[in-house]
Formats: C-alpha cells, structure tokens, sequence
C-alpha cells in the first residue's frame, strides 16, 4: 500500500519531469539550435538562483527578488480588484435590473486580453506626474482578473438557498444584518473560488504588463533578457512564473477549503 | 373574536389558463392555546397554508388574521419550525437561537440574552452540543434546535410545518415527546401540519382534515378529547382514539380523497414497425426493410386513485 502511494505522488511525477527535460534536450540538439540545453540553461542561471536576493544593477537581480517586485505588484492589483470586483458582484446577482443593464458591456469586456488594456491604462494615466507606469499595469491587472470574482459572487448570491432568505424574513433581520449574518457567509464558498480563478489571473497579467512597461520584475527580466539575446534566462524565467502561479493557487485552495464549511 | 382567523382564502400559481388553484376557501378558526393539527396529503397545499399564515405569501383572496390584524408580512410573532429545519449552517446551535433572540429582544442587557437562549438550549437538552454547527448534529437534533429558535422568541403562535417528517420512526416519537412535554409548560397556540394522523391524535386538541389537491379545501374539525397527559402505549388501546383515527381518515380517502380522473392524450408511437427476419432476402424480392406506419393512435388512460 505505501509503495503504491509512494509511486503515486513522487515516482510518476519524475517520470513526467525527465521526459520533458529529455524531450528539450534532444530539441536543442537536433531542431533548434537557438534553444539551450537544460546543462547550459543551468550552469547560466546558476548566480541567479544562488544568489536570489543580489541586486548587481536595476535589470540584473536575484530571482527571488524579481519574483518579490512581481508579487508586490500582483498584491496590489489583485486587491483593487477584489475591492471592485465582489460588491459589483453582490450588485449583480441581488439586482435583476442591474444585472439587465450591465451583464451585456461584462460579457463584452471580459475576454479582452491585458495586451490590449495597457495602452489603454497607459492613455487613462498619462496626465500623472510619475508612476504612470506601475498605474497602468495595476489598471491592468484589476481589470483582467476581476471578472471571476465578479460572476462568481453574482451566482453564488443568486444560489442563496430560499430557506437561508425566509428566516431572515421571519426574524425580520434589517438589509445589513441580511447582508453580513446571512447572505455573505452563504456566498463565502463561492467567492473564494471566484478569488482563486482571479489570482491565476493577475498573475498571468503580470508578465504583460510588464514586458510592455519594462518595470524590473519577473516578466521585465524575461523581455530583457530576450532582447540581450541570454534565452538561458527566458527558460529561467518561465519555470519561476510556473512554480510561484502554481504555489499560489495551491496557497489560495487551502484558504478556500477553511471556508468551505457550510 | 378567534385568535387566529382565516377567511375565505384562495390561493394559486400561475395565471389565465395555466393558473393551478392550489388552496379554495379556507376557513379556519382558533383560540388562544389551541393546538390544531392540519393533516392531509403531501402537495396538497400544507405548507402553502403555512407559509400564508407566517406571512411569507399573501392569499389571492380572502383574509388572515391575528388578533384582528392583517397578516401582510412575516414576523418574530409567528415562530415557524420549518420541515427542513432551515438553520443558518455557518453559526452554532448557541449562534442561531442567540440571532433570534438578539433579533426580537434588542434592548434586554446582552448577559439577559445569553442566559435566555441557554435556557432554550436547555429546554430541547442541547447543552452539551451547544458550540456544534448543525452539520455536526443528526436530523433530530437539528430539529430540536430549529424549536428552540421558534421558541425562544416567546412567538404569539408556533407554526409547525411537518417538523417530523424528514426523521426516523424512533427519532420521531421521541420528538413527539418532547414537542408533548413543551407545549404542556406554555401552552402556546400552536398549528402542526403533518401527513400523519396519529402524531395528530398524540399531540392536538383538534384534528382538520385538508383534501386532496389541487382546490383543496379543510374538512370538519374532529375534537380529541382523550385526556392528557397522553401515552403513546395507552393511547392504542382508547376507542376514542380509533373512533377519531377512522373518522380523520375516511375522511382522507372519502369524501376528501383525491378524485378520479380520466385523461385522453396522444400517443406518438415511433413510426417504424420491427422487420421480420423470417423473409429470407434474395435479388427478386424488395429490400428487407422496416415498414412505415403512419398513424397517431389514440389511447384513453385512467389514473388510478
């Protein structure tokens, strides 16, 4: 039984991680000579991962400390859009004319790529004295990652079982204690996953907007580093982007279980 | 005056031709103390009675009153006990009665609110589970919170609605107990709907029969007057007991039973009739196929009472 888990949880993951490096070797070999290998890839990142926190100039930097900056800008964007993002939603799923009037321009806004957004961010913040930059890639970021939380609040509000709403009803509780002791904890389940799904998001909005605003950060340094012709780096990078993306989704399940009581 | 008082009340969903008469010209009467059990078929239209009284809907037409007042909303005056025992599943047994007594005393002194709702805690023997949420209780015990909450909120009228009918036989008697025991402290006026005539017998004082939907309608109120307290091993043995079980349930399946009815509708029967494998194919004869029948067939089916 205990080899069966064994093989399970850490043979089969190796297995799956030697034939994709094994995959890229022979890549590098053969097809694209441009590309690498994983030995040359290693031995080039080896002053970054060693020295994760080393700051040798603005765009040459630490891996972790990359990340740090990325994260920091993720943080605030992905909290502006939580911010917007769940009482828009509460508005949506209590309203059916709310819902009338501003579901059509959601569903069109929705699948607009952050791409696109930054200019825009860059053009509605270009009257600002400094910082027009980071502002629009928080613009970025907010806008991109908010609409999980926002349907999903909305479908949870309007899942709110009819026996939860009659009792407060029957208690005759006031449109705030109907709000805070009944309707959130009961829409609480579905906003974490609406927060999950955004945070996977905001991170991926990240490297946009900053390969297009050239902030130091995670997705700064890859551009830079494609520009400067070290594709070692690129490879680098994609890997850090993966496993912090995957790091936090993991983080933000374990916070969305707690509150999967009810 | 009656206490609680409903007159003439219709009700039903839906519109023009599609409108479903639920509930026809219900007359109700009761005193204060009363307990009135309502028994009848499930979809007859119980729990819309309910809901009309606790005030969660309005009749089409006619009235409901307590103490002369029109009911036109719900309210804490009303303590309902609902079949799926509706407890909020994030609070605690303490934090759902505690929500309700906060919520219809709130100007006692909050050590007065807590002693309140631990009595009430008390009272359904729930103590020792009182800081459990109601997933970690059994359907019994969920149920036993959910009249605590009703309660504790020293309603005018205690509305049950089919508060037993998702529990086990033995849940269920002990239950019956219990609600016995509650209501022989505070005679409160108290309507139970249930589909079960003995539970009726054991626990009111006055049997209505409802008919069989759609219209239903109240039947003849049927006095139980077999003397409390009463035991449920006793209690088989009293004629009074059988004379008032037959009486509710002839009733049921007499006069208020659910009538015949016929119902003529067509059939589409799949246009193809099954090819016979018996005809051997050969190049003269036409292709072995599948035969057409074009024809709808009219079929006449009674539904069974």
């Amino acid at each position: 039984m205990k080899n069966g888990f064994k093989l399970d949880w850490l043979v089969l993951p190796m297995i799956g991680v030697v034939a994709v490096l094994v995959l890229w070797m022979i890549t590098s070999s053969t097809i694209s000579k441009e590309l690498p290998s994983p030995g040359k890839t290693w031995e080039s990142s080896k002053p970054y991962l060693q020295q994760p926190f080393e700051k040798r100039g603005e765009m040459d930097q630490g891996i972790l400390r990359f990340t740090w900056y990325s994260l920091v800008l993720v943080a605030k964007g992905y909290a502006i859009a939580l911010i917007l993002g769940t009482p828009l939603g509460f508005m949506l799923g209590l309203s059916k004319v709310f819902t009338k009037a501003f579901d059509p321009i959601i569903q069109v806004l929705r699948p607009v790529s952050p791409l696109a957004w930054l200019p825009l961010g860059m053009v509605l913040f270009a009257g600002a004295k400094s910082g027009v930059s980071e502002m629009a890639a928080l613009f970025t970021i907010a806008v991109c990652s908010m609409w999980p939380t926002v349907l999903n609040t909305a479908v949870g509000v309007r899942a709110v079982p009819q026996d939860f709403l009659n009792v407060a009803k029957v208690l005759k509780l006031s449109r705030t204690k109907t709000l805070f002791k009944v309707l959130i904890p009961a829409t609480m389940p579905y906003m974490f996953t609406g927060f999950r799904l955004s945070l996977g998001i905001a991170w991926l909005v990240i490297v946009a907007a900053e390969m297009l605003t050239g902030r130091p950060g995670i997705g700064g340094f890859l551009w830079q580093e494609y520009n400067a012709l070290v594709y070692e780096h690129i490879i680098l990078c994609i890997l850090t982007i993966g496993i912090v993306g995957f790091i936090l989704d993991r983080l933000m399940s374990v916070v969305e279980k707690r509150f999967k009581v009810a | 005056m009656p206490f609680l008082q409903l007159k003439g009340v219709n009700k039903g969903f839906g519109s023009g031709s599609g409108r479903m008469e639920i509930l026809r010209d219900i007359n109700l009467q009761m005193e204060k103390g009363e307990f009135v059990a309502i028994v009848g078929y499930s979809g007859a239209g119980k729990t819309t009675l309910i809901s009309m009284i606790a005030g969660l809907s309005r009749p089409d037409s006619g009235s409901v009153t307590l103490n002369d007042l029109e009911i036109t909303e719900p309210g804490p005056d009303r303590g309902i006990v609902f079949q799926n025992y509706s407890l909020l599943p994030w609070l605690t047994v303490y934090e759902n009665i505690y929500l309700a007594v906060d919520q219809v005393f709130p100007n006692w002194a909050p050590a007065k609110k807590q002693q309140h709702t631990e009595t009430y805690i008390a009272m359904v023997s729930l103590t020792p589970a009182r800081d459990k949420r109601p997933s970690e209780l059994s359907g019994g015990m969920r149920q036993r919170v959910s009249v605590a909450r009703a309660l504790s909120m020293n309603p005018q009228i205690l509305l049950l609605d089919e508060p037993l009918g998702a529990l086990d036989a033995l849940t269920r008697a002990t239950l019956q107990e219990e609600i016995n025991r509650i209501w022989q402290q505070d005679k409160k006026t108290v309507i139970l709907i249930t589909n079960d005539v003995d539970e009726g017998i054991l626990l009111a004082d006055r049997i209505i029969p409802l008919s069989a939907g759609p219209s239903a309608t109240l039947g003849p109120s049927i006095m139980v007057d077999i003397p409390r307290p009463r035991d449920r091993r006793a209690i088989n043995h009293d004629p009074r007991y059988k004379e008032i079980r037959r009486e509710v349930i002839d009733y049921l399946l007499g006069a208020g039973g659910r009538p015949k009815t016929a119902v003529t509708r067509k059939l589409m029967l799949p246009d193809i009739e099954p090819e016979d494998l018996s005809v051997p194919r050969n190049v003269l004869s036409p292709r072995r196929s599948p035969i057409r029948r074009s024809e709808i067939k009219k079929e006449t089916v009674e539904l069974g009472s």
